[in-house]
């Protein structure tokens, strides 16, 4: 397949990730507005990040004022899943993809871009990741600047029932590998449990840990006991995908 | 606000496209050991829920609602449903619980 061909496949198959894309940005809009973003910091925030779990957690330590270091960590937390995912696609290039064009596909890659990617038949021709780049992008941030702007302009009644688009998103995410593998479904309601528990009674004990803190806190604790107690079974045998 | 949103925003960029970019450049070989590939592998779904609950309960009008949309979400992405259709219903849910109550 030319490059060409390549890229016009990239952006068929990332139209429907596109509208995917805008309806979860709008809800993470609603989000970035409470916590002081202007539509066009939304805007290049969004198109350069493309991280809706990563946004979600650095606009509300913006909102608690925390320190910058504070974001560099939450920002490589969250985003630790996109280590993986490069180091599966790196695998994918033919010998002679230039640097330059890996480079630009690691900055390409989000969940479900990855997922088109990583099935690419054979060698991955990197314009097909840019072309799903170039449709899904300005959706997202279009996405994001149409929230920060509506969130003042609609009934409260919508805006509440389309914050939730974004939890949905992330539902879907963690809900299938729960399913298939017992020790995730186990780690996503330790999760549930102890961040329900720090923000209902973490006052009493006197931990009074952000809520940006606490995602970074409990993320690490969490998945250092799963890691030691139900050891991924690919693991140790390369790979590293879900 | 002390800092400034623009610093915040360079930094996230500069981060989250740093972790994309780095298995490409620094690390050539495979990761071996196996508690750092469990550890990655827990990682994204354990900071997913982290986030999800229960700031889910104070996004919407009524904590019911979206207690309702949390519920209605597992069970539609546990039937199979992908992330676009899961995230609409839970939109739906809240919407005419709230519409109702």
């Amino acid at each position: 397949m030319d490059n060409k061909t390549a890229f016009q496949k990239g952006l068929r198959d990332g139209f429907p990730i596109a509208l995917g894309y805008f309806a979860v940005a709008f809800s993470l809009g609603f989000m970035a507005k409470k916590c002081g973003l202007g539509p066009l910091e939304g805007f290049i925030a969004s198109f350069f990040t493309r991280a809706s779990a990563g946004e979600y957690g650095v606009y509300s330590l913006m909102l608690q004022d925390a320190g910058y270091l504070s974001v560099v960590a939450m920002s490589l937390v969250t985003n630790l899943r996109y280590l993986l995912m490069s180091t599966a696609l790196s695998q994918h290039f033919s010998p002679e993809t230039t640097f330059l064009r890996r480079i630009l596909t690691g900055c390409c890659v989000t969940d479900e871009i990855f997922g088109i990617s990583i099935a690419y038949p054979g060698y991955l021709n990197p314009w097909y990741t840019f072309g799903a780049f170039a449709i899904s992008s300005p959706f997202w941030a279009s996405g994001t600047m149409c929230g920060i702007i509506a969130g003042s302009l609609l009934p409260k009644r919508a805006v509440s029932a389309l914050s939730v688009a974004l939890y949905g998103m992330f539902i879907a995410i963690i809900i299938p590998p729960s399913r298939k593998d017992k020790a995730v479904l186990l780690a996503v309601a330790s999760g549930f449990l102890f961040s329900f528990l720090h923000s209902r009674f973490g006052s009493l004990l006197h931990i009074t840990l952000s809520g940006g803190s606490i995602t970074i806190l409990l993320t690490l604790i969490i998945s250092a006991a799963a890691a030691v107690l139900c050891p991924h079974p690919a693991a140790g045998e390369g790979g590293g995908t879900e | 606000m002390k800092h400034s949103v623009w610093a915040y925003i360079l930094i996230m960029i500069l981060t989250t496209n740093f972790i994309r970019i780095v298995p490409l450049t620094l690390i050539r070989k495979q990761i071996k050991s196996p508690f750092i590939q469990s550890f990655l592998y827990y990682v994204p779904y354990v900071t997913l829920a982290v986030m999800t609950f229960p700031a889910i309960l104070d996004a919407t009008q009524s904590p019911m609602a979206g207690l309702a949309a949390l519920v209605i979400g597992i069970i539609s992405a546990w039937a199979g449903l992908g992330l676009f259709p899961v995230s609409v219903i839970c939109c739906i849910s809240v919407f005419l619980l709230e519409f109702l109550l």
